[in-house]
Formats: C-alpha cells, structure tokens, sequence
C-alpha cells in the first residue's frame, strides 16, 4: 500500500486529510469519500499491528480502561504542549489563551490517571507528530479537532466497558471537557460546526468508537505502540 | 402537572409489562440480533429490542424507565425552548441575528427535538411509556408567566442565558444518572445516554461563545470561556446559581488537581478540567420553576 493516497479528483491527500478521512472510515461513516481510501484501513492494519510484540500493553479491567483513557490523554496533553511551544503563525492573543486552557485540561486529565492509577500506570508514552506541521494554524487546528473528535468518541464507546460506578462518573466529567474543547475548536475552524453531522447522526447523537479503533489512530501518533488486546470487550 | 409527580408516576410501571416483555421476549431477542444492520431511523427500536431483552422479567426496567423519561423531560425542556425561541426568530420579536446564531439555533433546536423523538421511541419500543410533554413557563415563574425569564423571548442576551443555563445543566444532568447501577447493566442504553450527553456538551461550549460574542456579561469583565470557570455563570441572576454551584471543585476521587505533580495547574484550569454531576433531585428543583404545576 502506498503512503501517499490518491484521492478521487487526482490530488494526493495531506496527511491531515488522510487522517480525517481515515478516522472517519473507522468511526463507521460512509460515503464517497470514505469508499476512496477502503484500501487505505486494510493498510493500517499491517502498519499498527496490535500484535506488536513491543506494544505496552494496556491491561485488563477498569485497569485497562483508566490505562487507555491516560494513554489518550498523555496524547493529546503532548500535542497542546507542542502547540504552545512552537505557535502557530496567526493565532490571535484570545485563541492561543484558550488553547493554552485545553493544554492545561489535558495534563490536568493526563496527572490525574497517572496518580489514580499509581503502580498500575502505563510508562510515559513517546508522541510521533511528524505528521503535523506545527506552523501551519490550519494543519494544526485540523489535528486538534481530530483528536479531540476521537477523545469523544473513545469515552462515549468506553463507558459501557467500566465497572466501577466512580470510575464511570470520572469518565463523564472528563468527556463533557473533551467535547467543549472540541466544540470550540471546530467553531474557530469554520463557526456553527460544533456539532455538524460528521459528529452527530440523525438521532442527535455523537460518535462513539471502540477501543480496537480508536487505538488504530492513536498509534499513528506514538512511537512505541500501546496494545488494547486485553481490554473488556463488553 | 408538577414534574415530581410525573417522575413517581413513572416509578409506578405498567404492572402488565413483565408478562408482554416475557411473550415478546423471542421475537425481540431475535431483532436485537440484527441491530448493527438496522438503518439509523430503526435504531431507537432497536435499542428497545436490546433494552428489553437485557431487562425482561426484572425490576430494573423500572428503573431504567425511570431514568430514561427522567431525561427525556429535560430534553422536552429544552426543545420546547428552541422551538419558542426560533419561531420569535422568525416572527420578528426575538433578536437572534441572522445568519450563524439563528442557524446555530436551529441546529440546536434540531438535535433537542432529536433526542426527544429518540427516547420516546427506544421508551416505546420497549415496552414503557413516555412520559407526557409538560407545559412549560420558560419565565421560571412555575405557570405565572412572571419569573425571573419573563422576557426571555424578547430579550436575545436573556435567551442565550436560559439557554447556556439548560445546556451545562444538560450535561449534569445525564452525568449525574451515568452511573445508575441499572443504566451501567445495559451497554445500549448507557452508550446512547452518554451519547446524548457530549452533544450537549458541544451546544453548551457553542452557546457559551455566542454569549461572549454578544456582550453584556455579567459581572462586568468576567470571562465565559466554551468550559465552565469556578462556579460562575456570567448571568446576572441568581435563578442560575444552582446550575453552576459544586463546578468548582478542584479534587478528584481524593486527588488534588491544582498543581498536580508540579506541573502548574491553576485553580480555575482545574475545575475547568471536570465537569460535575447534578443528582435527579438537584435538576429537578432547577427545572421545578419552568414546569406549569
């Protein structure tokens, strides 16, 4: 499989783009663009082996679950660290002050697993962003909103695997911000598109994604790559 | 009609729907089966199907119901709210600007009205009965007409208040019922609700920038950001305190969030970081006001 995707119009795809396109092909949408790049999760696979005899593992249980939610957070917490390390050009004064809020909520998000989980906590985690252009405010708004669609997702499919009705609750209060953030980053890219019809179906309802998918993205973005083989299924 | 009454009510199941769960448990264990291949329109059914087959025969159907129609009287809430506010839209007596508000509305309006029909259904669907739309006073003067809102369809910066007031009440709200140990049992139901309840997060994060675009916050200077600040609101009204109130917490599950393993974590950053719950009976005596007794 190549790495550059060929789009139906003949123009190659960013990477940006091939991620969106891709992440909507693994939350379950369908359509004419998904149908171009079918090839494209097939090859994902191979490159995201959760077979990977060096993946971390993410564990079993509610154990698994918090692991998993602190593996995304240690993500995204990276990527906004990275945003207002190295900003954008044309991020005016009031976005960048929000944005340095998200960062904040994220490693808030990310300390506390780290601290709830204790010696069950899965090592820090490497990021890969090479494919994100740092400068460039629209590259970097197109990732923020991928990962914070993702987030929303990977806690909405995660909540029926949880047991432990705190950890539920923890859960809720951390995807509620994670929609915010998200609502609010798609609103700067293009304004009213909060809670467009990419994100929410017919019924008013957002996405939610399982583990298995969501994980296929996030490796995109790690080095060493984290496995969910043992996490609940129901 | 006094919500409280209709919550009890509900408590108070069909006695006969144990015995039409059980007859129907065949038909509907088979249909829960092909659920992943249903169109969406079929889903709320579907998703009856599943509840049904997963509660038949059991006390927690009551409870789910319960939890269910719970949230489906706040929905009915805050469609009906969207539906008053955009027909003032369109008949010239409430401001909302045209163009990206008035659409912002609409799409709001849209989804409220969305999840309505889709508990209704999934409700229906297995075997419970909705509960009846209550009349509303959205002046929150509880059938006078006088409250606190009176000019809420009049007056735009008021609306987005109510409505920024509704939706992180929203969001409490079905945070508060996630982990009712009955709504846990069942993956379906669960995952809709929480489905249901990060859209609301979305409107309220929108609803929130709308009202800074606006002007006019209240205490003057204070800043409403998409995600709730401490407990404040920005609304001039103490009819709102309740809605914001226990937001400020800044400890989790015993673990301090402020300057969490040195990193700086502010104050503010560190409510902001988690939204709180609201238990059914504080979201009830939030609502009690706009329900004509």
């Amino acid at each position: 499989m190549p790495e550059i995707i060929q789009s139906g119009s003949g123009t190659l795809l960013t990477n940006a783009e091939r991620a969106a396109i891709s992440r909507r092909r693994f939350l379950g949408y369908t359509g004419a663009a998904a149908a171009v790049v079918i090839g494209v999760s097939a090859c994902k696979k191979d490159e995201d082996n959760n077979n990977d005899p060096n993946a971390i593992d993410l564990g079993s249980g509610d154990t698994g679950i918090l692991n998993y939610a602190y593996a995304l957070e240690q993500l995204e917490a990276a990527f906004y660290i990275k945003v207002l390390q190295t900003p954008y050009s044309g991020g005016a004064a009031a976005e960048m002050a929000l944005m340095a809020d998200i960062r904040d909520h994220e490693i808030a998000h990310r300390e506390f697993f780290k601290n709830a989980l204790g010696s069950n906590a899965i090592q820090a985690l490497t990021p890969d962003f090479s494919s994100i252009d740092f400068t460039n405010r629209t590259a970097v708004l197109a990732a923020a909103k991928a990962f914070e669609d993702t987030g929303v997702s990977a806690y909405n499919g995660a909540g029926k695997l949880i047991t432990t009705p705190a950890y539920l609750t923890l859960a809720g209060k951390i995807v509620s911000v994670e929609a915010r953030h998200a609502a609010w980053i798609r609103d700067i890219i293009s304004n009213g598109t909060f809670a467009d019809n990419t994100v929410v179906n017919a019924m008013g309802l957002d996405v939610a994604a399982d583990p298995p998918a969501v994980l296929l993205i996030a490796n995109t973005y790690l080095v060493t790559k984290i496995s969910g083989n043992n996490l609940p299924t129901s | 009609m006094n919500l409280k009454n209709v919550i009890t009510e509900i408590e108070r199941v069909d006695p006969e729907v144990y015995e039409r769960l059980d007859t129907r448990r065949h038909t509907m264990k088979q249909f829960a089966g092909i659920a992943g291949k249903l169109a969406l329109a079929a889903v709320p059914l579907a998703l009856g199907g599943l509840f049904k087959k997963a509660y038949a025969g059991t006390k927690r159907v009551e409870s789910v119901f319960d939890v269910l129609n719970f949230a489906l009287t706040l929905e009915y809430l805050e469609a009906k709210f969207y539906q008053m506010g955009n027909a003032a839209a369109a008949g010239g007596t409430l401001a909302i600007p045209a163009g990206a508000p008035q659409t912002a509305i609409q799409t709001i309006g849209a989804h409220e009205t969305a999840h309505v029909n889709f508990l209704k259904s999934a409700i229906s669907a297995a075997g419970g009965t909705p509960v009846a739309e209550p009349v509303f006073d959205f002046s929150a003067g509880n059938g006078t007409g006088t409250g606190p809102f009176a000019a809420v369809f009049t007056n735009y910066a008021l609306f987005l208040a109510v409505a920024q007031t509704f939706e992180d009440t929203g969001v409490r709200a079905y945070k508060g019922q996630a982990a009712d140990p009955d709504l846990m049992a069942n993956n379906t139901v669960l995952q809709a609700a929480l489905q249901i309840h990060s859209v609301e997060a979305r409107h309220a994060a929108h609803i929130r920038q709308m009202r800074k675009t606006n002007g006019g916050l209240v205490p003057a200077g204070v800043n409403v950001k998409p995600w709730i600040t401490g407990k404040q609101s920005g609304i001039d009204s103490a009819a709102v305190q309740a809605s914001y109130d226990g937001e400020e917490i800044t400890t989790q599950a015993g673990v301090p969030i402020i300057n969490i393993n040195g990193q700086v974590i502010s104050s503010d950053a560190a409510s902001e970081a988690f939204d709180e719950p609201l238990t059914k009976a504080q979201v009830l005596a939030i609502v009690d006001p706009f329900i004509v007794p």
